[in-house]
């Protein structure tokens, strides 16, 4: 019988085995950030332990950031002592950082692909969920809490039990502005949050062939989101074609042995999945999350459904709770909801591709008088190439604020936040109570119904009249 | 054999698909320490403005004060992979969580900590809040004959991974144990060299 490609990788990276189910795999890459590893780092200097491999090991700055100004000090007291925190612990333990002096310094699920760190058949750990985002390249990738921070950082290991496996088959042409941002929430929509609990997913048929890296980052992004431990898909040409020349990317004579090792890395036409899925491409319209779960998604164009209408009791209570929490109401269109703020930027959606997505709808229009709409670009090179573009230009002629990279307003642990009671269509990735500013009222989009949403006013279809 | 892993009161949280934000939201996350959690944890859900204690909240019911069994749903952690939500649960003074799914890095998270999580059927979860529905509950959970213990002799059974078990039971250091493999780390990096050069 063949193998999966998640059993390829996994197999490759055993060390050895702790006990009967639990292997010790070697990491080949560990992304840092300021807020899941301060702790970690201490508890290594406690019990006299030193980091095994400074050059596995990459921080960057992004959850705390101010992106309005780049500075320290710019996100408060607590944000500053942890931002500085990361800065002494790297520069203690040699571990290369992008912190806010370096041009290129950005979200770590953006910066890691863009400096060549990410690459086909590794395992990348970072301490944050959408760890899963690099598993476009066909990594395994996966978030992992601080105690495991800690003991990568002592040992290059973890120790793992083997996943479930997934197959999740996407088949046929997408509509014009139908993005990877649907697909995904069609997806969740689908299986649910927990539907991938405990399974590795990966993503194949001719759409995912014929998206670029970004979405495919985008789609990997929200695996996590059905609760799956990492999202994965095959690398192939388009892949090769966005990892040469990168800064860490194997050179020279090592690139054509990288690519043929990177070319065994598929599924064997034999290999037995635990679970299929097929998706078809064409059916899927733009996705508007009206719940407080991105599994609680509809087209845009459809009503809001009323709690009966599940016959899950579970979805039903959850249903209910969500709609109240919304301000909205059974049978109502989304198409008739006010936005108060827009929000285009996060891990899921602030690369070039996204924020030319964005930038494609407005058309030499206009903000919507009472909406204030920010666009945070995932990083300084993605900062930097949307300037050169001149979508830098379109966003803050149409009345965007144009902001510097971080995670910013996806999280609100910056000083970017949702007010209570204010809805916002946000191209990130979570939808959860009180997740963008307690009280905030969230809706998951793709970048380009997210501009729309904030020139209209309100949720459109941009598939159809003027926004085709 | 017998081994009380904890006894103590249980909290019925009737919640599913609790995630991160809630059990501890984003404020709470610019601290460098591993301690102060406690008065964190579902700071949403327990304070209405202003910290002023939310009586509608089930933690906030005199009953359940002192409470160190948690019992809810499903999917319960899902979302951010903050270590601070399974901190927060155990310094509030949770050792116990018992649902009827967990979130994967939230479980790994848990058990890191040393805390024991009981999946169990949606049959069984059921029962276990019709029981917290008659009145405030004491159990003691069995880790070594994995029962949980209602007293009068009534009990439920539950099954979890030996892996895990006996690293609840021995107390086993998380990095050490691994370290003990130092000799098979220090041989796969040379192989990996050898085979990938390029990654180092």
């Amino acid at each position: 019988m063949g193998q999966t490609l998640y059993q390829k990788i996994y197999q490759s990276h055993v060390v050895g085995k702790i006990n009967a189910s639990t292997d010790l795999l070697y990491v080949d890459r560990h992304l840092i950030h300021e807020v899941t590893s301060p702790q970690a780092f201490s508890g290594l200097k406690l019990a006299g332990r030193h980091v095994r491999r400074i050059d596995l090991t990459f921080a960057t700055m992004d959850h705390n950031v101010s992106t309005q100004k780049r500075s320290l000090d710019a996100a408060g007291e607590t944000s500053r002592k942890q931002l500085e925190a990361l800065a002494e612990n790297c520069a203690e333990n040699q571990i290369p950082i992008l912190d806010l002096t370096h041009p290129d310094q950005g979200i770590v699920h953006v910066i890691g692909p863009e400096q060549g760190l990410t690459q086909p058949g590794m395992i990348i750990v970072c301490g944050d969920s959408h760890t899963s985002t690099h598993g476009a390249f066909g990594a395994l990738a996966f978030g992992i809490g601080t105690s495991e921070v800690e003991h990568v950082l002592a040992t290059q290991t973890l120790p793992q039990q083997q996943a479930k496996t997934l197959k999740v088959v996407i088949n046929g042409q997408l509509s014009a502005h139908v993005t990877a941002k649907d697909v995904a929430l069609a997806v969740i929509g689908k299986l649910g949050t927990a539907g991938g609990n405990g399974y590795v997913a990966e993503f194949t048929g001719d759409t995912i062939s014929a998206m670029s890296m970004e979405s495919r980052m985008t789609l990997c992004n929200m695996s996590i989101e059905m609760g799956a431990k990492a999202g994965l898909i095959a690398p192939d040409d388009v892949t090769f074609a966005y990892l040469k020349d990168k800064a860490n990317a194997p050179q020279g004579e090592h690139w054509p042995a990288a690519v043929s090792y990177w070319q065994s890395l598929h599924s064997d036409s034999d290999a037995v999945f635990d679970q299929t899925v097929q998706i078809n491409a064409a059916d899927i319209a733009p996705q508007v999350t009206w719940g407080t779960s991105p599994e609680q998604v509809i087209s845009v164009d459809t009503p809001v459904p009323a709690p009966e209408s599940f016959a899950d009791e579970t979805k039903r209570d959850a249903a209910a709770r969500a709609l109240q929490y919304m301000g909205l109401s059974a049978g109502q269109k989304l198409t008739d909801c006010q936005v108060d703020v827009v929000f285009i930027g996060s891990c899921t959606n602030s690369r070039i591709e996204d924020l030319r997505a964005a930038a494609s709808v407005i058309n030499g229009k206009t903000v919507a008088a009472g909406v204030r709409a920010l666009v945070v670009p995932g990083s300084g090179i993605v900062k930097r190439q949307a300037e050169a573009e001149g979508l830098a230009d379109i966003f803050k002629a149409a009345g965007f604020e144009w902001r510097e990279p971080g995670c910013s307003m996806c999280l609100g642990m910056n000083d970017d936040r949702v007010e209570a009671g204010q809805r916002c269509a946000s191209t990130s990735n979570r939808n959860f109570e009180g997740r963008q500013g307690r009280g905030a009222r969230t809706h998951l989009v793709s970048p380009a119904m997210a501009a729309a949403a904030a020139i209209a006013g309100k949720f459109v279809n941009i598939t159809q009249g003027d926004w085709a | 054999m017998s081994q009380i892993f904890k006894a103590g009161l249980v909290c019925p949280l009737d919640k599913n698909n609790v995630d991160t934000d809630q059990i501890i939201p984003k404020q709470f996350l610019t601290s460098v320490s591993r301690d102060g959690f406690a008065e964190a944890l579902f700071y949403d859900w327990r304070y209405v403005a202003d910290g002023v204690p939310n009586t509608d909240f089930v933690l906030n019911f005199p009953q359940y004060q002192g409470a160190s069994i948690l019992l809810t749903r499903a999917n319960f952690g899902c979302g951010s992979s903050r270590e601070h939500a399974p901190w927060a649960l155990q310094q509030y003074g949770f050792q116990v969580i018992i649902a009827e799914s967990f979130a994967d890095i939230f479980f790994n998270n848990s058990v890191n900590n040393g805390m024991l999580l009981i999946q169990l059927s949606k049959t069984n979860i059921e029962l276990l809040f019709k029981r917290c529905a008659q009145g405030p509950q004491q159990w003691q959970i069995d880790l070594a004959s994995q029962e949980i213990l209602f007293g009068n002799n009534a009990a439920m059974g539950f099954s979890i991974d030996p892996d895990i078990k006996q690293r609840l039971l021995s107390g086993l250091d998380f990095i050490g144990s691994s370290e003990q493999l130092g000799a098979e780390i220090s041989a796969f990096e040379a192989q990996r060299k050898a085979r990938l050069p390029w990654l180092g």
